[in-house]
């Protein structure tokens, strides 16, 4: 299959981008989405060109470091995967392909599709870990943890931060992102006793950094890959009201 | 007190903030909504409710003081939220396909809020303000179904039932969005936020419209 890609260049972060078109020919509906950017990559760098730069590392959906946005869509149309798991199969002959950076204030861009998401980190340094000491490992089920709260923090602790949720929310919003990190915490004998200082210094880090305010969309719910639900926001909202009045 | 100003300065606590005074808002509406009934049941009984109202004018002024601080409470802080969310956002995608991820009522807050707000200026400037010169005399029921400014005007008529379907679209994203803000999310309670929210987005929005649609646009009470 042939396809046209239109596809943000920009140099350094200082310098203006601006939107390049490629077409892509050969291409195999076996391919991943990055194989066929590396395709063209290629044959760019024959040209004496200068290759897309995109980040992308395990390229097996678990990492979080890869994420566009493809026609419209963070990590392409098909809902619950990151970019690496989209295949040319979902794609037609003859069909153009956008692919744009995260755009967010809080995620400047760095290189082509490449953006700084170093907000994430330090949003996580600023209350993402357990300070107390929680001794040596413990014996198999010598904590009773009930299958409700495991589960809800097991789901809350696969997110990525591969930063879907920022980009695709209208207002730049982090929430989702934070409120996975506060709820695998709070859900847990370890991190519960902590609870309320975390939402407070997490959501404080949160907009210190730039990130927009949530006004309950649900957009990062639907684009996200590990597709973690928007109840934790809730849970988020209750800790951090909870931290600040008492 | 450093404490409550970072709670209400926060991103949360000014969501927060937007919940309480919307939901107090909402139960304006039924009061409201209860009074713009009575008109079917004929002049009479719509002057003396009105006139009702005004012998209790110290408690209605005090409510309409706390009222009026709701508005502009709740009319500021959406403002100031959607200025810093468009600093937030500076640069736009090529193309998005937001209808995909979510709904438009909850995209278009800002939208409708505004034009909301455009009719309520309208509003007070002529019913409301009119209701204020009237004094006795049993003129209200006129005043509504008027040709100036009552529904008897077929531009306010439509104008009245725009607005009432916009306030619907505005309560059917804001309601059960003020639930998730307060943290009550939960699978035993959304059933029962959501019944709820029927009633304010759908049933209210049309028990409003009922009236221009019964008086302007069928002829009713002439």
């Amino acid at each position: 299959m042939n396809v046209t890609l239109k596809v943000w260049r920009q140099s350094n972060s200082q310098s203006k981008g601006f939107f390049s078109i490629y077409n892509v020919s050969d291409v195999s509906e076996e391919m991943s989405f990055f194989e066929m950017l590396d395709m063209l990559n290629e044959s760019l760098v024959e040209k004496g060109e200068e290759p897309i730069a995109f980040d992308h590392d395990c390229r097996e959906g678990i990492c979080g470091t890869c994420g566009v946005f493809i026609n419209g869509r963070a990590h392409g149309p098909i809902s619950g995967i990151t970019t690496c798991q989209l295949h040319m199969r979902r794609f037609n002959n003859g069909d153009t392909i956008i692919i744009e950076p995260w755009r967010a204030k809080a995620f400047p861009v760095i290189k082509d599709l490449v953006v700084d998401r170093t907000s994430l980190d330090r949003v996580m340094m600023s209350g993402g870990y357990v300070s107390v000491n929680t001794g040596g490992t413990p014996d198999a089920n010598a904590i009773p943890i009930s299958k409700v709260n495991a589960d809800e923090a097991m789901d809350a602790a696969s997110c990525i931060g591969c930063g879907a949720c920022v980009a695709t929310c209208k207002n730049s919003s982090a929430m989702l992102f934070v409120s996975a990190k506060v709820s695998q915490y709070a859900l847990l004998p370890q991190g519960m006793i902590e609870k309320k200082i975390r939402a407070q210094n997490m959501v404080d880090s949160m907009d210190e950094e730039g990130f927009g305010n949530c006004s309950n969309t649900y957009a990062c719910e639907a684009e996200c890959p590990k597709e973690i639900s928007v109840s934790h926001i809730a849970r988020m909202n209750r800790e951090f009201f909870k931290a600040s009045i008492s | 007190m450093s404490w409550f100003l970072n709670f209400m300065n926060s991103s949360i606590g000014k969501k927060m903030q937007m919940a309480i005074t919307g939901i107090l808002l909402c139960l304006f509406l039924i009061v409201h909504v209860i009074g713009n009934l009575v008109l079917f049941a004929g002049p009479n009984a719509f002057n003396t409710y009105v006139e009702a109202l005004s012998s209790v004018k110290p408690l209605v002024r005090s409510l309409e003081v706390v009222l009026a601080l709701m508005f502009i409470w709740h009319i500021f802080n959406g403002v100031r939220l959607t200025i810093e969310n468009r600093k937030a956002t500076p640069e736009k995608y090529l193309m998005n396909k937001a209808a995909e991820n979510s709904k438009l009522t909850s995209r278009t807050m800002g939208l409708t809020g505004s034009l909301i707000f455009i009719f309520l200026v309208t509003h007070l400037g002529t019913i409301w303000r009119l209701f204020q010169l009237e004094h006795g005399g049993g003129k209200f029921y006129d005043i509504v179904i008027s040709g100036r400014f009552g529904f008897n005007n077929i531009y306010y008529t439509l104008i009245y039932i725009f607005a009432m379907a916009l306030l619907g679209l505005h309560l059917r994203h804001g309601f059960q969005s003020a639930f998730q803000t307060f943290g009550w999310n939960h699978s035993k309670y959304k059933p029962l936020i959501s019944g709820v929210a029927v009633f304010f987005w759908l049933i209210i929005p049309l028990a409003f419209m009922s009236i221009p649609i019964y008086f302007g646009l069928l002829g009713g009470g002439n």
